[in-house]
């Protein structure tokens, strides 16, 4: 059964229509890339994913549970949503890191207050606490940033920021891990970084959703790639099918813009 | 009369100055922030209400607002005068809350969105997103435009003296009509001396608030 399925996903702003019948599916422990020019909606259907948006019709359904059904109009209450955004984590493009807190304590925060809702914090608090530092720690570390978890986020630089906010997305142990152009907001010379930590989570199966410019990236990176434009998947397969065996004249129009560029 | 009596009452009417300004922060402060929230709010109505009010408060001399709170009940509905300082209050607890809900719909909104969506898909609360995420970033950035408000508060209580309240410009004058004008000029120090001490008040807050960017 595949960890994520997408049924029929409608998105309209007003009366452009953003997302016109999406549908895709995934499977556990595999990396999905999503590759289209600006305005296909790519990062909409990110948005979607994580409850930031509301699709406009459709089915959003994680281990066969049901998340999100357009034509269910029952009203859900804020911890019903919290908890069905806790499936997936997002890293967006411009990090989003929260400045008031170091590195450690932004990958801490949000474990910090669910446990809160545990009924035995107040027993365990010390114990609970420790836990998440040393869970938080530990994710730092796969980040290479052993030596900046007391830094704040200004300290840091861009990459650095990045891992950061990736960390933080791991430390709820979501299923699906989404990424919004990771890179886009990045020095050129700090993009390795980020997607050599993004390749290792590949490598080591993470679910992973990502939205990225990188052709290079999605070609190697990816199981499978979705090629969006004007709100629709046009097409859709293994990267090495996709990138070298393309049947669609826009696919194929905008790889070769990719290639020129590059 | 010796300098030193007049000194001693010179500085104990500038306690009523104090008083206004000390007792308007305590309730504007959080009647600000109410009255932020309402003039962002989605439900129109209420956001139109709460804009007009404050367009009419702040559109309109604090001194005449003064006279209003002050001789309105009285003449409006043979109402009782409220005691001269507490009429004072009232007035400028209206009118700087209004002023202090703009400080703050400007901090609250120059957060960027990304903040809140960050809070939202780590699961929290929308209480525990404005607490821990975003309350911190909206005080370091009102502290500047706040220090600015303090410092017109506290010469702006010299207007309490239009309903004859007996604050310091008051006393200082009623001196003056006694052909001794020195006293008058002299108050000024006070205000210089309450000004300095909010400079270095409002510095320390910001320098304490300097270990993150926003």
């Amino acid at each position: 059964m595949p960890i994520l399925e997408v049924e029929h996903i409608n998105k309209s702003f007003g009366a452009t229509k953003v997302l016109d019948d999406i549908s895709f599916s995934l499977e556990r422990g595999k990396a999905l890339a999503i590759i289209g020019s600006s305005g296909s909606g790519k990062t909409t259907l990110l948005r979607c994913l994580n409850f930031l948006e509301t699709p406009n019709g459709g089915r959003i359904l994680v281990n066969g549970e049901t998340l999100f059904d357009a034509a269910d109009h029952a009203a859900k209450s804020d911890a019903e949503i919290r908890k069905r955004r806790l499936h997936f984590g997002m890293v967006f493009q411009s990090f989003n890191l929260f400045p008031q807190y170091t590195a450690l304590e932004n990958v801490m925060l949000a474990s910090l207050l669910l446990a809160k809702g545990r009924p035995d914090y107040k027993r365990n608090k010390r114990a609970i606490h420790e836990e998440i530092e040393g869970h938080a720690i530990e994710l730092l570390s796969r980040m290479s940033l052993e030596g900046r978890m007391s830094h704040y986020p200004h300290q840091l630089s861009g990459g650095q920021q990045q891992r950061v906010a990736i960390a933080r997305a791991l430390a709820l142990h979501p299923d699906i891990l989404c990424f919004d152009e990771p890179t886009s907001a990045l020095d050129p010379e700090l993009t390795g970084e980020v997607l050599r930590v993004i390749r290792s989570l590949a490598e080591q199966h993470t679910t992973m959703i990502i939205v990225t410019h990188e052709m290079a990236f999605a070609r190697d990176v990816a199981d499978h790639v979705l090629f969006m434009d004007g709100g629709v998947i046009v097409e859709q397969g293994a990267p090495a099918e996709l990138f070298e065996n393309t049947q669609n004249e826009r696919t194929k129009a905008f790889l070769s813009r990719f290639s020129q560029n590059s | 009369m010796s300098a030193s009596v007049i000194f001693a009452s010179l500085t104990k009417t500038f306690g009523i100055n104090c008083q206004i300004f000390f007792v308007t922060l305590l309730f504007a402060l959080p009647l600000g922030l109410i009255i932020s929230f309402g003039s962002m709010s989605r439900f129109t109505p209420l956001r139109a209400i709460v804009k007009t009010f404050v367009w009419i408060i702040r559109g309109t001399p604090l001194m005449l607002q003064i006279i209003i709170i002050f001789y309105g009940p009285g003449l409006l509905w043979d109402g009782d005068l409220l005691p001269r300082v507490t009429a004072a209050c009232v007035a400028f607890v209206i009118n700087y809350a209004c002023y202090f809900s703009e400080i703050y719909r400007g901090g609250i909104q120059s957060i960027p969105r990304g903040q809140y969506e960050a809070g939202q898909v780590l699961g929290m609360t929308k209480s525990q997103i404005f607490f821990k995420v975003t309350l911190l970033q909206v005080i370091k950035r009102v502290i500047p435009p706040m220090g600015n408000e303090f410092m017109t508060l506290i010469k702006d209580t010299a207007l309490a003296n239009v309903i004859a309240t007996k604050e310091i410009i008051m006393m200082s004058r009623e001196y003056a009509t006694k052909g001794l004008i020195w006293p008058l000029f002299s108050t000024a120090l006070f205000f210089l001396l309450f000004c300095g001490i909010l400079t270095l008040l409002f510095g320390w807050l910001e320098k304490k608030m300097d270990y993150f960017r926003v």
